[in-house]
């Protein structure tokens, strides 16, 4: 037979001495190996308290993004839900009234925003799509849910918090893409 | 002698091709199809004496005719010159030929918004797709971009002016298709618009047309503004018995709701059967049509995007198991889920949606 490795080794099938029998050098050699990993690093954290950083690359849910004076962005284009492959992305656009300008950037707005949270994969070409730079995915997952219908998000559950009325939050919510964009910027 | 024509050759991009005398550069290349057609944004066949404005179908002529070989000093717009006997033309194999059609898709989004992700004509956009093929990413210009007023032309036309690259085919239609013109360019150079002379409406009865033969989004059907995305609507080839025109259209539906009417279009995007406005902007409803089938769509347009050709169903065997009795559905979309509400009924809107129509969640009460 063609071995799929050269380290390959045949079982060895000599029946056990007497003193292996005993098995007491095998547990000694086992306890050792156990005991060394004590003083180890912990691989795993205390989680509810003690939380990992993200990384600059990780996709998590959905955001929809507002410019400086806390306009929304998104104009209903479709280019998220088009290129969405779960197709989870659905959006009803309705046209700005005179008076509405300080709601939305652009003459046409999202009345409607959805994603289903059940079909989303997080892949993330959504935010690629984006020609507004009004979708992009944040530092925090999905929360569980007991029931189906609490995974489709509409726009109040999207929408980032308006950066002049709760600038704390939406600090908080772009997370470290502003650090990192200023970091570009700069480069 | 007489009944026998003489047919002229003419190699368009190494292909030979016979072809009667009087045709056009374009059309020829047209008959070979793929990618030796040149683009056009202002010549459009049916209208008499459209083309030879916006440029973009430059052709280099390499040798003029076998009687004279001589090349064509200059590039010529392959939509006005018609061919010779023996005529050489180079389209995509010349580089004078590509090098010049970036310039000028260059210089026709010189003044575009670029507002594509507003702009309803996105997705069957002919400026859109030939600034793909041929645009720069960036832009050189530095100054401000000519902008004008949107403007209602009646009640079912929206004129974006600050869109127009002034192809003037929508001043032919109005000209060669309805009775009466209303409208055409005004001013001259960099302050030329389409428009209407002191705010007049354009209403007879076949002016919808000039929502057709639009290149960019500049004329747009009211009826649909912001209705929904192209390329998330279902064309379907439909007729009805109309008085005026040969209604034959193609719905642009999504569900049962009919989003909106046009005419058909060939692969140039041209339209050969003009309907009337009565098909285009007041048979909203499926009973008024008689549906043929689907729109043979290009597979590689963003318009074919998720319409699954040849999919196979299996077969449902849930009822079976159950004894005939069919399964208890857990969750009705429509309880959670606020977009696409089956009582909001867009497609009967005269204009675009306000965000009233969404709250409200009752449009025919306003």
């Amino acid at each position: 037979m063609q071995h799929l490795t050269n380290r390959a080794k045949p079982v060895d099938r000599k029946p056990m001495t007497a003193l292996e029998k005993l098995y007491l050098w095998n547990i000694a050699k086992g306890m050792w190996i156990t005991l060394k990993h004590i003083f180890k690093r912990k691989a795993t954290i205390n989680f509810p308290e003690q939380r990992r950083e993200f990384s600059p690359v990780f996709r998590g849910l959905q955001v929809l993004n507002r410019d400086a004076e806390g306009r929304e962005n998104c104009t209903a284009c479709g280019l998220c839900a088009v290129a969405c492959p779960a197709e989870a992305i659905t959006m009803e656009a309705a046209e700005r009234q005179p008076g509405e300008e300080h709601l939305y950037r652009e003459e046409k707005y999202a009345a409607k925003y959805e994603i289903n949270m059940l079909r989303c994969i997080f892949c993330g070409l959504c935010e690629e799509a984006c020609p507004k730079d009004a979708v992009y995915l944040s530092e925090t997952f999905a929360p569980s849910n007991y029931q189906r219908k609490g995974f489709i998000y509409g726009k109040e559950d999207l929408l980032i918090p308006h950066p002049k009325l709760e600038p704390e939050a939406y600090q908080q919510a772009l997370g470290t893409r502003a650090k990192r964009q200023e970091k570009a910027s700069s480069n | 002698m007489p009944d026998e024509k003489k047919l002229f050759k003419v190699t368009i991009d190494n292909i030979t091709i016979e072809v009667e005398p009087g045709t056009s550069i374009l059309q020829a290349a047209r008959k070979i199809g793929g990618d030796v057609a040149p683009p056009a944004m202002c010549y459009y066949t049916p209208l008499k004496g459209s083309g030879g404005k916006c440029r973009t179908c430059l052709v280099e002529v390499a040798a003029g005719s076998t009687a004279d070989p001589r090349p064509m000093p200059k590039l010529v717009a392959s939509c006005r010159t018609n061919v010779m006997d023996g005529m050489i033309v180079k389209n995509i194999t010349s580089e004078k030929v590509i090098d010049a059609r970036n310039g000028v898709v260059e210089f026709l989004l010189i003044n575009h918004p670029l507002d594509c992700p507003i702009c309803d004509q996105a997705g069957e956009c002919h400026l859109q797709d030939l600034s793909y093929e041929h645009g720069k990413e960036g832009t050189r210009y530095e100054f401000k971009r000519r902008t004008f007023e949107k403007v209602d032309l009646g009640p079912f036309i929206q004129l974006h002016m600050t869109r127009c690259i002034l192809c003037y085919r929508c001043v032919y239609t109005a000209d060669q298709v309805s009775k009466k013109r209303e409208h055409g360019v005004l001013d001259r150079g960099d302050h030329s618009q389409i428009a209407t002379y002191i705010k007049n409406s354009l209403d007879n009865d076949f002016i919808g047309n000039v929502i057709d033969v639009c290149p960019v989004g500049a004329l747009t059907d009211r009826t649909f503004r912001f209705k929904n995305r192209v390329w998330f609507l279902k064309p379907m080839d439909a007729h009805r018995d109309c008085p005026k025109c040969s209604g034959k259209v193609t719905l642009w539906n999504r569900g049962d709701e009919v989003y909106r009417v046009t005419a058909r279009k060939d692969q140039w995007g041209e339209v050969h059967d003009w309907i009337c406005n009565e098909c285009r902007f007041e048979k909203k409803e499926t009973k008024d049509w008689v549906i043929e089938g689907p729109t043979k769509i290009n597979r590689h347009s963003v318009i074919s995007q998720g319409h699954y050709v040849g999919t196979v169903k299996p077969r449902e065997v849930l009822t079976e198991v159950m004894n005939g009795q069919a399964p208890r559905l857990l969750m009705d979309i429509h309880t959670v889920s606020e977009v696409n509400q089956p009582q909001i009924e867009l497609s009967e809107l005269p204009g675009p949606a306000t965000g009233d129509v969404f709250e409200n969640k009752n449009p025919k009460e306003k």
